[in-house]
């Protein structure tokens, strides 16, 4: 019994000295490890709408650019030391990525089906031109942000750890969400959200509340990629439709949409894929993720997850009946 | 807003801008009606309608390179693209044709950004043009300039689509294309080989982006980035008009087209783009509280 726990201790605690020990270990990879747990972020806030809710969304990368252009003015205008500015920006980021949700869920939300994926493509785009016309916040040029007052590197390894904290922060609280009420609502939407309505389930309040929390997550994640990557291009890093905000959607469909881990493990092995083809492809490394695009969604729509749980029901809970069924049911 | 003021102060010039936005939607037109091709016979929202046009752009643009004529472009992007989309059937899209709409979005959505990126690789960023030679009408006393490359492009805009209706309507292949829009499986049933008719159905949307492409190409510039403007347009003018509704899609098209080209010239060049994708989601919000209120007449 005490083997058994103290084994049960040690791959995570394998798992966590790794984690911590990384970017001292790989110090040259510090960016690109951060940004794997941005991607953890991305998916799983996309899978809460796409996966969960049955509401696939190209457009979150909406609130990643308002959190990020926010947090970013923020730390220009504001004054308050480099921390103070930072922190103070990822929280107006979060919370103007939040209010732009509730209002614009009262309208988009009510979009179905692929009406809803090409309106939330559109939402992308538009503010990536809106935001590169704006002489306010840079227009096409972008921002740069403040210098951060540390060590040369030590940059990078403060981002990492801000990174890791907001993927650390995100998984457990989406699994806290799914456990729920709160899941099974998402859930009814997405199965049959005519029915779930007749039911009495308030569904406008639980997608805007839904779409709410994912713009929370990708508020603060955007103020913190945008520090990382250390300049903000309107088109290429804040509103990427093309690169992050389909990259969200892939990773959630690779790992297995509508489960916990899934966008977790897909967003791991998409990171590490994408970042091989950057390193062995160069030029050539998006046409190869537009090659995988379609290769993974033409042939394996199903997801890792999806696939496991076809293939061993029984360790997903699921009980399968082998005995005939007696008579007419 | 000084535009507007000068928009009202100067007559002819809203009359230039009425007109470039007329002679641009016939162009949006042919690519919308693509699209309502494919979205009404095989139920695929093909997102990678506008890098067709732009792969189009590129043919005419490699052609008047070698020293023939863009007019006589049209028909070779034409067929080059209809070989192109034949092949993506019989490679990708068969596999998506009964899958649920999302699939079929984002599959095409990355095959717009392959063929995006590979026109990225193999022809370079720079902005193109096949220059036409064709000179310029000038009305109302000059105030007025009309380039007669426009005109022409127009032109063979409503020839083409002409020519496909009275394809769809006539031929034998056309006939099967419209029965299996009504219903594949009646369709299949009574014989109609469904999977060639969307094989065809594909490659011909693919010709007539290809067609107008060219027409882009003459009339405008081409370059790597140009498509998903053009696949949100036809989105709009199609779920504006609706599926099937060839006047309604000319109509729409030669609004957006104008619509276009004056918010243009209000908000300023470097909005116009923004202009696009802010009336998609404009249009579709309408669309759905449009669509509640009849319901609820109904009700």
């Amino acid at each position: 019994m005490k083997a058994t726990a103290a084994r049960q201790l040690i791959v995570p605690a394998i798992a966590v000295a790794f984690v911590l020990s990384a970017p001292f270990l790989a110090p040259a990879f510090r960016t690109q490890m951060a940004l794997l747990w941005v991607m953890i972020v991305f998916a799983l806030t996309w899978d809460l709408l796409g996966g969960q809710m049955g509401y696939n969304s190209f457009g979150n990368v909406l609130f990643f650019g308002v959190g990020m252009y926010t947090c970013v003015v923020i730390q220009r205008d504001a004054h308050l030391g480099y921390y103070g500015g930072l922190f103070l920006g990822m929280a107006a980021g979060a919370a103007l990525a939040v209010a732009l949700a509730a209002v614009l869920g009262s309208g988009i939300l009510g979009l179905r089906g692929h009406y809803f994926a090409i309106g939330t493509l559109g939402l992308g785009i538009a503010a990536g031109e809106l935001a590169s016309g704006w002489g306010f916040v840079g227009g096409g040029g972008g921002m740069v942000p403040p210098l951060f007052p540390g060590a040369v590197g030590g940059r990078e390894t403060f981002f990492y750890f801000m990174c890791l904290a907001l993927a650390l922060i995100t998984l457990p609280v989406m699994r806290w969400l799914y456990s729920g009420r709160f899941g099974l609502a998402v859930n009814a939407i997405r199965d049959d959200e005519d029915k779930a309505e007749a039911m009495g389930l308030r569904t406008t309040q639980f997608k805007t509340t839904a779409w709410c929390i994912s713009a929370f997550f990708l508020g603060l994640t955007g103020g913190v990629v945008g520090n990382l990557i250390g300049f903000i291009d309107p088109r290429e890093v804040a509103f990427a439709g093309s690169t992050y905000g389909v990259w969200m959607v892939l990773m959630a469909i690779l790992g297995g949409k509508g489960t916990l881990w899934g966008p977790v493990i897909g967003a791991v092995i998409f990171h590490v894929t994408q970042e091989l083809f950057w390193r062995y492809l160069l030029g050539w490394q998006r046409v190869a993720l537009g090659l995988l695009i379609v290769f993974i969604v033409v042939f394996f729509p199903v997801g890792i997850l999806g696939w496991a749980r076809e293939r061993w029901p029984e360790r997903f809970g699921h009980g399968v009946d082998e005995t005939p069924s007696q008579g007419p049911a | 807003m000084e535009n507007l003021r000068l928009l009202f102060a100067a007559p002819p010039l809203a009359v230039q801008l009425l007109l470039d936005g007329i002679l641009i939607g016939a162009i949006f037109a042919l690519a919308a009606y693509g699209m309502a091709l494919v979205w009404g016979v095989m139920g695929i929202i093909n997102v990678a309608q506008g890098e067709f046009v732009m792969l189009g752009g590129y043919a005419a643009y490699y052609l008047y390179r070698a020293g023939i004529h863009p007019l006589l472009g049209i028909p070779v992007a034409a067929v080059a693209l209809f070989i192109l989309g034949w092949a993506l059937y019989r490679a990708v899209v068969f596999r998506i044709v009964d899958k649920d709409l999302f699939i079929s979005i984002l599959a095409t959505y990355g095959l717009s950004i392959l063929l995006q990126q590979l026109a990225n690789v193999f022809f370079g960023a720079n902005v193109r043009t096949a220059e036409s030679g064709f000179g310029t009408f000038y009305l109302l006393g000059g105030a007025v300039t009309i380039s007669q490359i426009k005109v022409v492009a127009f032109a063979a805009a409503i020839l083409v689509g002409a020519f496909l209706l009275f394809f769809l309507r006539r031929s034998r292949l056309g006939q099967a294309i419209r029965a299996t829009a009504q219903n594949a499986r009646a369709a299949r049933v009574m014989g109609v080989d469904t999977d060639r008719v969307y094989a065809m159905t594909f490659a011909i949307n693919a010709a007539i982006c290809g067609a107008s492409g060219a027409l882009v190409a003459m009339t405008w510039i081409v370059h790597p980035y140009l498509g998903l403007p053009y696949t949100v347009r036809s989105f709009m003018i199609v779920i504006i008009a609706g599926l099937g509704n060839v006047g309604g899609v000319l109509a729409a098209a030669l609004g957006l087209g104008v619509a276009e080209n004056f918010a243009g010239f209000i908000l300023g060049a470097e909005y116009q783009t923004a202009f696009i994708f802010v009336l998609l989601v404009v249009i579709l919000v309408w669309r759905r509280f449009w669509l509640a209120r009849q319901r609820r007449y109904l009700a």
